[in-house]
């Protein structure tokens, strides 16, 4: 019986890039950093409190996994946006918002009221994107 | 939405925030954040506390114990991570790693050290078989 998931992936295009961005400015929590060769290596992280979660920082490189062509389209689909990573949740989607923006982080959409809640948007180094959403999203999306 | 209901508040709290992420290692004064916030000390703790569910003291030694843990990641003694992190004695600081993460800090760098080296052994044991598969890397 499947009881949760514990693994999944972020396709990036850089890893050092995609380090910075999830550890330093997202405040993820680095979980193995392990070398595979010269090209890449097996980078995990973890949302600071969900220590049984791990994203993958998937390099996309022309590979087994990754024929040319594919990596080439999926490089492609990647910088153009195209890709929701999911909902991110914080405790106060204003403070966060404030903070992310003071680190560099590049918003599409600011906090915003929506008939399911408020929500913001941003995207990652590559141009993954993310939902952030606060924690009780029908209640009071500010805290303070 | 740059002018949502009380985005002063949240500005200066959020720079408060930041300034003890920058500063963690330095002696740092609440009173002065606070001021430097321009609240009074008690409206600065509970807003705070309110946004980020740990007073400023609480999570000022949060970033300090996290911090600690990567100094003693990267093999640096127990006595040289209490001072690089800003804590004036090493009984204050092993009590409260200890209290935080459940081990003590020479135990959780043993630990750390051993993983090093079954990584150093073994990389590719510690990554699951479908995604070194996929990637090639059990060729390499």
């Amino acid at each position: 019986m499947i009881t949760k998931m514990t693994i999944t992936n972020i396709h990036v295009l850089n890893q050092d890039s995609a380090y910075d961005f999830y550890v330093n400015k997202l405040g993820f929590k680095l979980v193995d950093d392990i070398p595979m060769g010269p090209e890449s290596r097996w980078l995990t992280v973890s949302p600071p409190e969900q220590p049984d979660l791990q994203l993958v920082l998937f390099p996309v490189t022309v590979s087994k996994m990754f024929p040319k062509d594919v990596a080439e389209t999926l490089i492609g689909l990647i910088k153009k946006g195209i890709f929701g990573c999911g909902v991110l949740t914080c405790n106060d989607i204003f403070a966060t918002y404030e903070e992310l923006k003071a680190k560099g982080v590049e918003f599409i959409k600011a906090p915003t009221k929506e008939f399911y809640g408020t929500e913001a948007l941003f995207k990652d180094d590559s141009g993954n994107y993310f939902s952030l959403q606060p924690l009780n999203n029908f209640g009071n999306e500010d805290s303070i | 939405m740059e002018q949502y209901p009380k985005v002063y508040l949240y500005r200066r709290i959020v720079q408060a925030k930041l300034f003890i992420d920058k500063n963690y290692a330095e002696r740092i004064d609440l009173s002065y954040i606070s001021d430097e916030a321009c609240f009074s000390k008690f409206h600065f703790t509970r807003l705070f506390k309110t946004i980020y569910a740990k007073t400023p003291h609480q999570y000022l030694t949060w970033v300090r114990i996290e911090k600690a843990q990567q100094l003693l990641r990267e093999d640096k003694s127990v006595s040289e991570t209490c001072f690089l992190v800003g804590f004036d004695s090493l009984t204050s600081f092993s009590g409260l790693f200890k209290r935080n993460v459940g081990i003590s800090p020479s135990s959780y760098q043993a630990q750390m050290q051993q993983l090093k080296l079954a990584i150093k052994k073994s990389p590719a044991s510690l990554v699951p078989s479908c995604f070194a598969l996929q990637h090639g890397w059990f060729e390499k």
